[in-house]
């Protein structure tokens, strides 16, 4: 079954972790709770900065409940508890003088299924200078808008109709912008929740393209469902069951040496 | 005698479902039925029922009239073209026949009323027994019908399946006697006073002079003051339900916690419950002389049934309305579209107003559509608070009258039979009918279309 | 791709001022948002607070009835004992009454005086005699209904200011016309009391004057305006010109008027201690003085001059404290009762006689003319007996149409039409059934006018899509996984369906309907356009005879002019009220009962 992971050579060979520089995101013992449910039991896990970072695991592990941790998207659920510390370059982003607002204009969202607004392209790409007042001029907004366009590969495909409807485009043109829109305000981190997980292999193809530019810029944590995907974008990667960070390390080390007997059985595909 | 004829139809009911499911159940001791046997029983009652209840439901109406007819011809033959002169004859011999005539009957009156009793009594009687007979044919039919191999219950299902078609039918029926009884008197009525006229006059007054050679003798039929006046109370309601409605949803749906809701929902529900003759009440009687005293302690002109009371509490009455629609149209705009906002950075306000509202748009604009709908067609409020006079005024201090309050005031009390009052009610009717008819179908049609789109 | 690197990466400075004042307000925005919305609901809050409690304060006095006990005396005089039925039991309560206030003999006087009690007092004695005979020729402590505006004057009291006389006092007669002259200026506060309602009522007089002025300008300048284009005026610009003309010059009349009559009491009030003639638009000053009553009308400091309303027993002198000054504050003209009927009601509180009881008879009279006998028993039966039919119409009809929609219905253009008539009839405006009725049943069916049964029917027809609806939901509630079960073991299409989807779906309908009925209650408009709003004192006995139902009573009553009635009202909008949350209580406890987690 190992044969079917693809390790991305070129990455394996300087992924030592750099050791001057600090991870962008720290996380130091969260738990998370939904009413009684305990959905994500001590978690400790450093995400280097400008890199791709990939969380696996079986459904239904905490996966997304991590990554919603990272930018509180969990405060909009009125039943969920997080205890425990998040670091962003060594800023709590639990400390209650924080302003979620200005949290989540740096830590960057893309989910499961597109989620474009139904307005037109120009605008979903837009929402995000505007309402962080980003951009003084429209020429400023049209910059941004036409910049972060290209940044998602997805400005030469829609520049003759940017007043269409953002609900119009398929479904990997929508996940791409939403991609745009999210990086538009600039965030440092992006994180994806299953972002291919509602297209086909073109429009995955694509994305997967794309994050690896993006990496340059940004640092991405991207949750997956499949075990290719991440041996083929991501530096790093985490594996989650039941609510617990069973491994983490380099992609490369994972698929070919895990170190738990749970990791093993799940990427050679005894569960999951 | 109806109770006499119900009386015999459930014996014989009754009689015949024994008999039927008895006779399968002795046949069962033999052979294999098909159907259990309550279900020939079943279907000799049924054949029973139906020929009976058809009787009964077509020979009584027409029985009634011909006695009717019988006895004023015998009265007085010329009544029977006075509707007026007619109902007061009529009324006086059913009176006399029931024994309950004060005063001293006429000759003409006894002889009409001995003919009322003795013709109701020999056609009531024909009618019970012809009755019982088609009674027993059907029993008749329905028992030689019967056999071991018989489908009784597919029978009994398949009568049982046109009833509840028929059920479902009343709503097709009420319309099309909505429908029929308007647009009867409305042509009727424009074939007195011309569509034109109606549609476009300036001037409401509808009172048709008593007498026919009486000077100016016919009314003014022009609907504009009560469209203006109507408009003006639905548009004072929806600027106030409006808002409020809206906003009251809207924080029910982003803001208010579960303990919030359960306080505040209950709030909306009895406000809705409430019936349109208390809000009347409180319109006339304590809000109306509260705004002219304050409209006049301001040097203001206040009619005692302006506009503005009416308005006031038609908005509130309508409040209700307006959020739980919202509230539907709110809630069905896809979490993932807020998750996506949030994400951005952005407050509950900004997502509300710049991706929620926009979502929703279509959906609150039916849900204001079918408020308004709701606010044309609302009759107490208006006839206890707004004015009976047919201004032609914006003035929201003024006194004005709707559609409601004419149909009402003309139908209301005596009227005269077919004057051109009279039918105009029902052209009235007509109007507003339509109105809201359309006015609904076009919200639900956006509804329609708006929960398509996030399914 | 890779050309576009990130030529426009900027970074966003938020520890800057600006952002931090950016977001700053955008929280103030969010917190303002926030805001309307709890508003919103507070609005309407408050307006359900204001609309009951308005009820409540309104409607409360009806529930409760004052009467006279009295010694009454049946004289064999007035009630025939061989003819009981046929007594004259108004002129007994009426004896009763004058034997007590033997005074009062103008006419006018004695019927104010027999208005205090109701019509109805006398046939409630009636039924006493008539059930007990022996009590002709005897005398009989008896409860006399008072009459509407006794009764008023019980509840809300006018506001009466007595004040001991300081100085001894000595009058001129004990009956007519009397002078009392005090040794002190026992008067002196009245008159003041008295002075400054002139002052009112010359300051209303001068605010209606500037009123009128004003708007005599604004038809000064129409008419201006009129004035110049004169030449090319129409006809009925002309017509329009003359009515201004009236208008203002009516007008300035009456403006002169006013003027004069306030220039004039102003005068009145300016002479501080000048002598003053008391009418019915000023305070009422009346003189309380050996064991009578004296109404005055000319007064000054130290004199009161006036008529004998309860006699005197002497014209001796009466001492400092033995007698007192009474001042009725509100003008009589702005009371329904009037200073003689104050005095005989005040003299019978003090006597003792008058008690206040729970209104039964607001629950177990019909109609009436006279507010304090008026109940809503005849209203309550109407609604019932309305309701009834409509039950029985439009339960078994809404359930099976149910059932037909949700579980026999094939997909073609029938179902459609009928589920988007359904969803439409749901909308249309309750009058509009009302027009059905009248054209339908009352005049195509010749069904009786008046009747609960033809209210019924309307009502049915109105609440059917309600029920429908709510029917509908509660067997789709059922998960079909039951149906499958019992057809999966051999059981017909509606064998499954009457056994087994029905039943678990009943509360759920059940609700509906109730919630429905609720509705229909409330009705109103419908009823009457089919002429339930005759005005009715039997109680209807059957689904047929002439009836009113509660809300069409509450609008009947709503339009009356007797003050009275606006009690009674409320008090039946109390009960409507009462009879809606029980309704709508049982419906949610019935939900929350049988709500079941499949
Ligand atoms: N909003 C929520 N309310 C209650 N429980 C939740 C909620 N979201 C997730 N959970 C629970 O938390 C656990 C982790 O969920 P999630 O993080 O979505 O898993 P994954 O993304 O790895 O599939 C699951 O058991 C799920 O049932
Ligand atoms: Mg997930």
């Amino acid at each position: 079954m190992n044969s079917l992971v693809q390790v991305n050579q070129s990455e394996a060979t300087d992924a030592t972790p750099d050791v001057g520089t600090k991870p962008k995101v720290i996380a130091r013992d969260v738990n998370v709770y939904y009413g009684e449910k305990h959905a994500l039991k001590a978690v400790n896990l450093d995400v280097p900065a400008r890199a791709v970072t990939a969380l696996i695991g079986p459904s239904g592990c905490g996966k997304s409940t991590f990554l919603r941790c990272i930018n509180r998207m969990n405060d909009t659920i009125p039943i969920c508890r997080v205890t425990g510390k998040i670091e962003i370059d060594e800023r709590d982003i639990y400390d209650p003088t924080l302003d979620v607002v200005q949290l989540r204009a740096r830590v960057g969202m893309v989910f499961q299924k597109p989620n474009p607004f139904p307005k037109s392209i120009y605008e979903n790409v837009a929402y995000g200078p505007k309402i962080h007042g980003f951009a003084k001029s429209k020429t400023d907004l049209d910059e941004i808008v036409i910049g972060s366009l290209r940044k998602a590969g997805l400005f030469e495909e829609v520049k003759d109709r940017l007043t269409e409807s953002g609900t119009s485009l398929s479904g990997g043109q929508q996940q791409r912008l939403c991609i745009a829109r999210a990086i538009a305000v600039n965030p440092e981190v992006i994180l994806m929740d299953e972002p291919c997980s509602a297209l086909d292999p073109i429009a995955t193809a694509k994305i997967e393209e794309l994050m690896d530019e993006l990496q340059e810029n940004f640092t991405i944590i991207i949750v997956t469902h499949s075990m290719q995907q991440a041996a083929r974008v991501s530096e790093r990667t985490a594996f989650f069951h039941l609510g617990y960070l069973v491994e983490e390390g380099r992609t490369e080390d994972m698929f070919t040496k895990p170190k738990d007997q749970r990791t093993q059985d799940y990427i050679t595909g005894r569960f999951g | 005698m109806v109770y006499l004829y119900l009386a015999g139809l459930f014996i014989l009911v009754t009689v015949g479902y024994l008999f039927g499911r008895s006779r399968a159940r002795a046949a069962a001791r033999t052979e294999t039925l098909h159907s259990r046997p309550p279900y020939h029983g079943a279907f000799v009652g049924l054949s029973i029922v139906a020929p009976m209840l058809l009787l009964l439901v077509i020979g009584l109406p027409i029985a009634d009239r011909m006695i009717v007819s019988q006895a004023l011809q015998t009265f007085d033959p010329t009544v029977m073209s006075d509707d007026l002169r007619r109902g007061v004859a009529l009324r006086d011999i059913t009176a006399l026949a029931a024994g309950k005539y004060t005063g001293e009957p006429s000759l003409a009156l006894r002889q009409a009323a001995d003919t009322y009793t003795s013709l109701r009594t020999w056609t009531y009687n024909l009618i019970l027994a012809a009755g019982m007979v088609f009674g027993l044919l059907g029993a008749a039919f329905g028992l030689r019908r019967l056999s071991a191999g018989f489908r009784a219950r597919n029978s009994v299902e398949r009568a049982v399946k046109v009833l509840l078609l028929a059920a479902a039918s009343v709503a097709v029926l009420t319309t099309i006697g909505i429908v029929f009884s308007v647009l009867f008197e409305t042509v009727r009525f424009f074939e007195r006073v011309s569509p034109f006229e109606f549609l476009f006059g300036l001037q409401w007054s509808p009172q048709t002079a008593i007498r026919a050679d009486q000077a100016g003798s016919s009314g003014a039929f022009g609907i504009v003051p009560l469209v203006t006046g109507t408009l003006l109370i639905t548009t004072i309601a929806i600027v106030i339900a409006g808002p409020i409605g809206l906003f009251a949803a809207i924080y029910m749906a982003e803001y208010a916690s579960p303990r919030f809701r359960a306080f505040a929902k209950p709030i909306l529900e009895i406000l809705a419950g409430i019936p349109t003759v208390v809000l009347g009440f409180f319109a006339a009687l304590t809000l109306a002389p509260i705004i002219r005293a304050t409209g006049e302690s301001m040097g203001l002109d206040v009619a005692s049934e302006s506009a503005l009371a009416a308005g006031i509490v038609m908005g509130m009455m309508i409040i209700p309305f307006v959020s739980s629609l919202s509230d539907d149209v709110i809630n069905a705009v896809p979490q993932s579209l807020r998750d996506g906002s949030y994400a951005m950075g952005a407050t509950r306000s900004e997502t509300v107003k710049k991706v929620i509202l926009p979502a929703a748009f279509s959906g609150i604009v039916s849900a204001m559509m079918l408020a308004i709908s709701r606010a044309v067609g609302e009759t107490m409020i208006v006839v206890m608070a707004a004015g009976l006079a047919g201004n032609l005024t914006f003035n929201p201090l003024a006194a004005v009258t709707t559609f409601t309050v004419q149909i009402k005031t003309i139908l209301v009390g005596d009227q005269e039979f077919d004057s051109a009052k009279t039918l105009a009610a029902f052209a009235l009717g007509f109007v507003l009918f339509f109105f809201t008819l359309t006015l609904n179908i076009i919200a639900m049609q956006i509804v329609k279309r708006y929960r398509e789109q996030y399914d | 791709m890779t050309e576009m690197a990130l030529s426009t990466a900027r970074t966003v400075d938020f520890a800057s001022d600006a952002a931090q004042a950016r977001v700053r307000a955008r929280y103030r925005a969010e917190a303002r948002f926030k805001m309307y919305g709890l508003i919103a609901i507070g609005l309407t809050a408050l307006f359900l607070v204001i609309v009951l409690t308005d009820i409540v304060i309104k409607g409360l006095p009806a529930f409760t009835q004052h009467s006279a006990v009295l010694d009454v005396t049946i004289s064999d005089a007035d009630v025939d004992p061989k003819a009981v039925r046929d007594g004259d039991y108004q002129a007994v309560v009426r004896n009763t009454l004058r034997a007590r206030f033997p005074n009062v003999e103008s006419r006018a006087d004695r019927r104010a005086l027999d208005g205090i009690i109701s019509t109805g007092a006398a046939d409630r004695l009636r039924e006493r005699v008539l059930s007990d005979p022996s009590l002709i020729g005897k005398t009989v402590s008896t409860q006399l209904l008072l009459s509407d505006d006794a009764d008023l004057y019980y509840k809300e009291g006018t506001r009466i200011d007595r004040q001991p006389a300081a100085g001894a006092a000595t009058v001129s007669g004990v009956a007519g016309d009397v002078t009392i002259q005090s040794s002190l200026p026992d008067f002196a506060a009245n008159l003041k009391v008295v002075k400054s309602g002139l002052f009112a009522r010359a300051q209303t007089l001068r605010t209606e004057a500037e009123r009128q002025r004003g708007y005599a300008r604004t038809l000064e300048a129409r008419k201006a305006d009129i004035e110049r284009t004169l030449a090319t005026a129409t006809p009925a610009v002309r017509q329009e010109l003359a009515t201004i003309t009236a208008d203002i010059a009516s007008m300035s009349q009456r403006v002169e008027e006013a003027t004069a009559k306030a220039a004039e009491l102003q005068v009145r009030f300016d002479a501080s201690a000048s002598e003053e003639t008391l009418d019915e638009l000023v305070a009422s000053v009346l003189v309380q003085i050996n064991g009578g009553l004296v109404k005055v009308t000319k007064m000054t400091d130290t004199q009161a001059t006036g008529t004998v309303i309860l006699p005197l027993t002497s014209a001796g002198p009466a001492a400092a404290g033995s007698w007192q000054v009474v001042t009725y504050v509100v003008p009589e003209a702005n009371r329904r009762v009037n200073d003689r009927e104050v005095s005989w009601l005040e003299a019978l509180r003090a006597q003792g006689a008058i008690g206040s009881n729970f209104n039964w008879a607001f629950f177990t009279s019909g109609d009436s003319r006279e507010p304090e006998l008026a109940g809503i028993r005849g209203a309550l039966v109407g609604s019932a007996l309305t309701l009834f039919v409509t039950l029985i119409l439009c339960l078994p009809i809404g359930v099976a149409a149910a059932i037909y929609l949700e579980e026999f219905a094939p997909k073609n253009w029938l179902t459609e039409i009928i589920e988007v008539n359904i969803n439409n009839l749901a909308a249309v405006p309750s009058i509009v059934f009302g027009l059905l009725g009248l054209a339908m049943f009352l005049n195509f069916f010749d069904l009786p006018r008046s009747a609960p049964l033809v209210g019924g029917l309307v009502l049915a027809l109105l609440v059917l899509p309600t029920i429908i609806i709510a029917s509908r939901a509660a067997l789709r509630a059922v998960p079909p996984s039951i149906k499958e079960a019992a057809l999966g073991v051999g059981a017909s299409q509606q064998q499954a369906v009457f056994h087994h989807v029905l039943p678990p779906a009943m509360p759920g309908i059940m609700t509906g309907t109730i919630i429905g009925m609720a509705h229909a209650l409330g009705e109103t408009a419908p009823l009457l356009m089919i002429g339930m709003v005759a005005f009715i004192v039997e109680v209807p006995t059957g689904i047929t005879d002439a009836a009113t139902a509660l809300p069409v009573q509450i609008y009947l009553w709503s339009d009356l002019p007797e003050i009275a009635f606006q009690a009674k009202t409320a008090a039946a909008i109390m009960v409507l009220l009462v009879f809606l949350f029980v309704m709508n209580g049982s419906a949610i406890y019935l939900r929350r009962q049988f709500e079941r987690r499949w």
